[in-house]
Formats: C-alpha cells, structure tokens, sequence
C-alpha cells in the first residue's frame, strides 16, 4: 500500500527478467568443481560416441591388424624365441639333406614364387597401444565402439524406464485409492519376481540384440523409480499449492505434470542417472551370459566376456581397457548428475 | 552487587557465504560498538522483540555456539565472567543443558520421534547429574508432573506423537528444566501453538521461573506476547537493538520510532481502528500529529445481498479401526451460517475444531458428507463437474502459509496468467499479462515482480501473490484460511489493510477463518466460535467480545496477549 510505485508502470516494458530456474541452477553447478570436471569428461565421451558412430573413430575395428594376443606398447613385444611355437630346435649341426631330398630341385622356385605373392599380406603389428585379443583386433578400438553400444543401451534402457516409472508413479501417487491399489499390484508382482530370473524370461521372448537389451532393462528396471516418484506426488498432491491450483480450477493432468512434475524433477534426474549406470553395469552381465548383443557387435560386456578365456593365458590387458573405459564413464556420470541434483534442488536454495 | 548472569557486549555475527562474501546477521558494519549488546539479569525474564530476519535468533544462539559452521562471531559474550566466545567446545558443552538450556519453536521436530519421553527426558539426567537409570525415572516423573502433564507415570511410556502440541512443548521445557539451568533460551516456544496453549506455556514459564529462580532469554515478534512476561525488552531490527529498556518503560514511553510501531500494528481487543498502522506509515507520521487512523469504519449494509448460504453442513472421515472395522470421525457437523455481499465471517477456534476442513468443503476441496453450500442461489454440492469449474471461479482460497502455497517453478506472472488461461478470461496471453500487471499493482508488488520466482520475496509479499492470483478470476466470495497467522505481527497489519482495502473496492465477501480473536474481530462483522467441529456461538463481532456467550469463547478471549497492563503484575 505505502509501497506501491505507480511509476513502476512506466518501465514495465523493462522489466527484468528474473533469473529462472535453470540459470540458477547453472550457476550453481558451475560452482561445483568436481561436477563440472566430470561433466567435462562425460562431454568428452559424448563426442567419443558421436564420432565412432559417425564412423571417424574405431570404424575397422573388426580388422585383425596384429597379432594374436598382442601386448600393449608398453610391455614391448614378446619375445620371439620365448614363445612356445612347439617343438625345440634340435641340437648340433644342420644336416644337408638336399642330396635325397626329391623335391630340393624346386625350393628355389618356389620361394621365388612365394616372392611375388608376398606383398600382398600387410605385416601384423607386434604391439597396440592397449593390446589385442585373440584374433589381433585393436582393444582400444572395441573398447570406443563399445563405449557407443553400452552407453547407448544405459541411456535408453534409463529413459524408458523413467518413463514408464514416473507416469504410473505420477498415477498411483496423485489419485491413489483404486487406481494405485492396481498399480501397487503390478508393482508387488514385478518385484516379487528374482531380477535375474524376470531378465532371462524377458530375453527369453524379445531375443538377442540391442533393441531387445534396452526393452528387457526397461521392463524389469522401472520399479524403483515407480516407488519413489509415488511417494513424492503422494507428498506434493497434498501440498498447498497443489491445493491453489485445484482453486483456482486446474484439471488432474495439468496439476500433475505442470505443478508436480517440475517440482519432483530433481528426484527423477537423478534416479535416471542411477539408473542409467546400473543398466550399463547390467548390459556388461547380460552380455556376459550371452543375452547380450549379437555377436557382430561389441560392448564393454562383450569385451569381458572374452578376457574370462584370455586370463587363464595371462592376457589381461582387455579386461584392464574395459573396466577403465566404464569406470571412468560411470564414476563421471554419477559425480555429474549428483552435482546436478544439488544444484536443481529447490531446498537448498536459498542456503547460499 | 554481582554482575548480570549474561552480558552480551559488541557482539557482531556475520555468515561466510563462499567466494569472499559475507552477510552481516547481527550488528552493523562499523568497529567497535555497532554491535548487539545488553545484559540478562539473574532471575530475570528478557525478551527479545523483532521480525524474522532481525537477527534476534542469531544473536541467542551465538551464546551457546550453536551457529551454523560458517558463522563468524565478533565482541564479547560473557557468563558470570567467563567469555563464551573463547570457551572451548568442551566448556561449552559442559555449559549446554547443564547451566543454559534451549527450547526451540517446533516441539514436533525437536523430540525424537522413536524414543519414548521417558527414555528423552532420563538422558540429560543421567548423562549431566549422573543419576542411576531409577533415580532418573523418578526425577522425570516428577518433572512431567511439574510442567503440568496429567498422569506423567503413564506418559513416561509414550512416544512423542501420542502428545498434542501443547504437551510436547511441555516435555521440551521439562527436558531443559531437567538440570535446573541458570539460564532458559526460549527461542519462539510458542509461535507453532493455539493462543489458549500459548496461553498456558507462558503462565508455565513465569510459574517455573520465580520457583526455579532460573533467567528465561525470551524470543519473540510478538510484542504484545512479551509484554506479558518479560521484565525488560530488548527490541531489534536489522540486526540492531533499537532500544532496550524496562518492559513498563517500553510499552508505557516508547522512545523509538520502530517500537511504537510494533506497538501499534497489533490488532487488539481495545479500540477498533478503520486500519492498522504499519512499521514505514508509522514511522513516517511520527513528525506529523500523529495522523490518525482512527476514523469509524463506515456502518456495512446490513441488508447487502446474501452471496453464501450454509445449510447444516457436515464432513466426516472414516478412520480405519482394526482389521475391517471403520470409525466415523466428524470433523464438521451442522454448520450454518449467511455471508452478505462486502461482508466478512470470521470463524474462530483452536486446532482440530474442525475450521480449515470447513473451509476447504466450501470449495469442495473436500467432499463433504451432507449438508447444502448456495452460492447465488444454486447447490453448490449438487452441480455436475463443468458447472463447477464455472462456480470455482467466484469463490477462491487463499491459504495459511505463503512459503507453501506457490508453486516455486513457476514465476508470478506464471503464476497470475495460469488461472486466467484456464477460465478463458482475456482474450489472449498479451491481455491476460496486462491484467496480471495490474493486479499486480492493486495488492501493494511492483510490476517488476512479474517476471520472478517465489523464492525472491518475503512472506508477505507472498502472500500478496497469492490474494493477486485469487482476484485474477474475480470471485465473489474469498475463503480466508488462516491467511495472517504465518506472518510477522507487522507484515500481518499490511495484509489485513489490504484485505479491508479490497474488499472496500471490489465488494468481496470473506470467510476468515483464524484463532486468534484479536484478528477476526477487526476484520469481521460476524464471528462463528467453532469448538470440535460444532459452531458452539454465533454473533456479530462486538457483541463477542462485549459479552461472550460460552465458556469456550470466554477461554478465547482470555487467551489473546494484551501486552504490557499497568498494575497487571504485583
């Protein structure tokens, strides 16, 4: 009353835009060094993907350009000699056998022979920066073009598990009664079944393949997700807000999604990212158990699939390129979307 | 003579907020004596009297250390001597509970949920006295006994939740009384309580304090509350003390300008001024000859349209009792009443009467169970689903608390424009923002507010934001529920005038449902006392207050804080 500013009307063109809530989020987030170092690397991975997808990276990885379980540069070559190539040369001098042998006349033609078709093999490295398997393909390249499938697999198996969580928990949560006792049921049944056991049947009926892993994760995962943003709009519905809008003659829908949602968004983002790296984790095992994906593709669980054989040999190196590539993408992503849930978070404003 | 139990001298208390900065709490910017300082007295009740953000909390819990981590204290804070400041964690803690205690503002979140009060109350006694585990029963059965609980035997065994509000602020007081402090903290105790448990507290505290012969450090923004209790007052604004004195000299000569504003800006039962003044307009008129707001509220139609009409509505719950079985629980039964065009209906009673879920049936954000709402001649309960977006338009709610009832992702004019885009009111979104402007500019916010978020304003203008948005749809009728109680004593002034301002202009009739009588009985014409769902009296606002009917009413009345009376203590 005393303090209204009936001048304010003349700048109202001018008025200034408050900072929204995705600008004050960013700049808390830039605040968070560590978050925004792993946001960084998760970047550089993004652009990791793009370009192997794109086919600038790792596009011949199927090509066998080394030899078989070749080490890693830094190791240096094995030992030509210390290799058991079978049998151990014979002691003494050679024996010339070239007087009873019948086919002596024509070794010399024949290696001339040889000659001519040599040029055609590529020699074989003797060494890859990160090593090869079995069959001499670069580990460092099937790690990147794993990191597209796994990543990939994650992300979309998290998003359409979020999905489905969310619009039945948003269901359940909001109208309760009739409704959230049948969604409660489908709940209890998911969950009642073993993870395991639900992933098999699923892979079972949907069968191999990338597709099929995203819709076998997506199916059995979303339960989790289902529960807490239950709880939340069962929180929020209640609130006084929620109240005003149903005051002022806002439908079910909108005051679901409109009012709620934005206001739970925190805690599904970071559920998700959650999400997202225990469906990388469980690509890793289904793939291991050959549910995963075919077998022209590669993954980081196909990857370790095969170092279980190479161990026994000593040769290790695929499963060390594995397990760094997802370590680092994972403990990124999670240090990434926490940071992202602090600096989205509508409680902690205020607090700076 | 000794010195002062407590001396607080310069103290000065900012907060390290990252990157450099700092926000000063308490005590000004400048060197020596900017600070807070004054003195508590042994056996003495001092209060301190501010709004929020005046620093009085900060500068109570700086005497036990208990600050946030990045807090930065400056000055002196003296103990019978001995500076707190440089005490080390371990004199202090010897110091907390044991010679100074703290009661805090929300029993409900200060005791744990998963102890018995026994097991809560026993623990500072064995742990400070050293008493055995039945020593220590037996001392809380009779602290219990002491602070007024019926049966503390029985009660010893219960969980926090089996308590009503008012016991638990009781089991928070015998818990800091377990140690016979020197000193009680009593930070708000009874902002979160009905007026007759306020009531009760502060008769509790006084009796404790001359048996115990303890100091109580009293905070509070309602000065009218203190006035009651304390011996000397410690007013603070902005983290400064504007003036300290004897509470007689406060209340009676009032020397700055700010206290003879907090003075004035409580509705109460005496006089019934057109407006309220508030802190600036006050401050403001001091040089002038005291511009009075004093002139008669101009007599209401009596025979104005009748907008409302309740006819014996009632609203139960079914609580369920064991396995299949379902108890009736009848929050609201047999209400009637006529609200008149530009008239106001205040409804009164403790919590759990039953007045906020006869409010929120009006408005059918519950169904109630029988009964006839006739708005305008219709049914309100009897209309099909898109009559009824039609009629919620013309009767809005605004709610108690402001810091919950926005929806904090969107902006104001987000806010304001929704409602209208959901009624089809203005033609288009450029139409709809020019209303909200507007509307905007009526409740008292700069146009400015338009483009911001929630977070950025105060209560008050909250809830402002909240009228604003209930206007936006024109309604005849407004549904006041607790619209005041969450505010400051001064914001709260500022909120009623502007109620009594709009509904001067725009004829709105108001269902204002509060407990504190002194507030319905300024803005009403009709008082509803409501007392376990049942409106136990009925009658115009004077008529109240001159002569209550029942006993409850009575008991009402009894319990609003009229401030410092002369002769009122030996």
């Amino acid at each position: 009353m005393s303090a209204v500013l009936p001048a304010a009307a003349a700048d109202e063109g001018a008025a200034p835009a408050s900072e929204g809530v995705w600008h004050a989020a960013w700049r808390r987030f830039r605040g968070d060094r560590v978050g925004l170092g792993s946001l960084l690397v998760v970047l550089a991975f993004v652009l990791l993907i793009a370009a192997a997808a794109l086919g600038l990276v790792a596009r011949d990885w199927q090509d066998e350009i080394a030899v078989p379980n070749a080490p890693p540069t830094l190791l240096g070559a094995r030992a030509p000699a210390g290799g058991g190539s079978g049998i151990e040369a014979p002691k003494g001098p050679n024996v010339d056998l070239s007087d009873i042998d019948p086919l002596a006349p024509r070794y010399r033609e024949w290696d001339e022979r040889a000659r001519q078709y040599q040029t055609q093999e590529r020699p074989k490295a003797a060494t890859l920066p990160f090593g090869g398997d079995r069959l001499g393909r670069d580990v460092l390249a099937k790690a990147i073009k794993g990191t597209e499938i796994s990543v990939f697999v994650g992300v979309a198996a998290a998003l359409c598990a979020t999905l489905i969580g969310t619009v039945l928990g948003a269901l359940a949560g909001f109208f309760g009664g009739r409704a959230g006792d049948l969604l409660e049921w489908v709940y209890n049944v998911f969950e009642s079944i073993p993870n395991i056991l639900l992933i098999f049947a699923f892979a079972a009926v949907v069968g191999r393949g990338v597709e099929g892993v995203v819709v076998i994760l997506a199916l059995t995962g979303w339960t989790g997700m289902y529960r807490q943003v239950r709880a939340e709009f069962m929180k929020h519905a209640s609130r006084e807000y929620v109240r005003s809008a149903e005051a002022i003659g806002a439908s079910a829908a909108s005051r679901m999604f409109r009012h709620i949602l934005p206001n739970v968004s925190h805690v599904i983002l970071v559920r998700m990212s959650l999400l997202a790296v225990g469906f990388i984790k469980a690509e890793v095992i289904l793939s291991y158990l050959g549910l995963g994906v075919r077998v022209d593709q590669v993954s980081w669980g196909t990857m370790l699939a095969e170092a279980q054989s190479e161990l026994i040999l000593g040769y290790w190196w695929q499963l060390v390129t594995a397990t760094l590539f997802m370590a680092v993408f994972v403990t990124a992503f999670s240090l990434a979307t926490d940071a992202l849930r602090d600096a989205l978070d509508p409680r902690l404003r205020g607090l700076e | 003579m000794m010195g002062p139990l407590l001396a607080i001298q310069d103290l000065q208390v900012a907060f390290r907020m990252g990157r450099g900065k700092r926000a000063q709490a308490v005590g000004g910017m400048g060197g020596a004596g900017a600070g807070v300082s004054f003195d508590v007295a042994e056996n003495s009740t001092v209060a301190l009297v501010g709004e929020s953000g005046s620093g009085k909390s900060v500068t109570a819990m700086s005497v036990l250390g208990l600050l946030p981590e990045n807090a930065e204290r400056r000055g002196r804070i003296l103990w019978q001597g001995r500076d707190l400041l440089q005490a080390s964690l371990r004199e202090l803690q010897a110091l907390r509970g044991r010679e100074i205690a703290c009661v805090f503002q929300d029993p409900m979140s200060s005791l744990n949920p998963v102890f018995t009060i026994g097991r809560q109350l026993a623990e500072p006694l064995r742990k400070h006295l050293g008493l055995s585990a039945r020593q220590a029963a037996r001392r809380a059965e009779e602290l219990l006994a002491e602070v007024g609980i019926p049966e503390p035997a029985r009660r010893l065994a219960s969980h926090p939740h089996e308590l009503s509000g008012g016991q638990q602020q009781r089991v928070m007081i015998a818990m800091a009384l377990a140690c016979e402090p020197r000193l009680l903290i009593a930070d708000e105790p009874t902002t979160a309580l009905d007026v007759t448990i306020q009531r009760q507290i502060l008769e509790l505290l006084a009796r404790l304090k001359t048996q115990h012969r303890m100091s109580v450090l009293f905070i509070s923004h309602d000065l009218a509350l203190v006035g009651e209790i304390a011996d000397r007052v410690v007013v603070m604004r902005h983290g400064q003390v504007r003036e300290e004195g004897p509470v007689a000299q406060i209340f009676a000569q009032p020397q700055d300008a700010y206290t003879k504003a907090l003075l004035a800006c409580r509705p109460s039962l005496e006089g019934n001024p057109r407006r309220l003044m508030v802190i600036d307009e006050h401050i403001a008129a001091q040089g002038r000859n005291g511009a009075s707001a004093e002139a008669a509220a101009p007599a209401k139609d009596p025979d104005a349209p009748v907008v409302l009409e309740v006819k014996s509505l009632a609203k139960s719950f079914w609580l369920r009792q064991g396995l299949f079985g379902r108890r009736e629980f009848k929050a609201v039964q047999d209400v009637n009443f006529r609200l008149r065009r530009g008239h106001t209906l205040g409804v009164v009673g403790e919590s759990g009467s039953g007045k906020t879920t006869m409010g929120l049936t009006l408005l059918r954000l519950h169904e109630p169970t029988s009964g006839e709402v006739i708005f305008d001649g219709r049914n309100l309960l009897a209309l099909t689903d898109r009559e009824r977006l039609a009629m919620r338009r013309r009767i809005q709610i605004v709610f108690q608390n402001p810091y919950a009832s926005l929806n904090p992702r969107f902006t104001i004019g987000q806010t304001l424009v929704e409602p209208m885009a959901i009624h089809g009111i203005g033609a288009d979104t450029a139409e709809r923002e020019q209303r909200a402007r507007a509307l905007l500019q009526k409740v008292g916010l700069d146009a400015r507010a338009f483009g911001k978020y929630p977070h950025e304003f105060s209560g008050g203008q909250r809830q402002r934001v909240a009228i604003a948005r209930c206007l936006t749809l024109s309604p005849e009728v407004l549904v006041l529920d607790e619209a005041v109680s969450a505010l400051d004593v001064s914001v709260q002034a500022q909120v009623l005038n502007l109620l009594k301002d709009l509904q001067d202009e725009l004829r709105l009739a108001y269902v204002f449902i509060s407990h504190d009588l002194a507030v319905v009985r300024f803005i009403s014409d009709e008082v509803l006392v409501m007392k376990d769902g049942r409106v136990v009296e009925r009658a115009g606002a004077e008529q109240i207050l001159a002569a209550p009917k029942e006993e409850y009413t009575r008991r009402l009345l009894a319990a609003v804080p009229r401030g410092w009376q002369p002769g009122a203590r030996a």
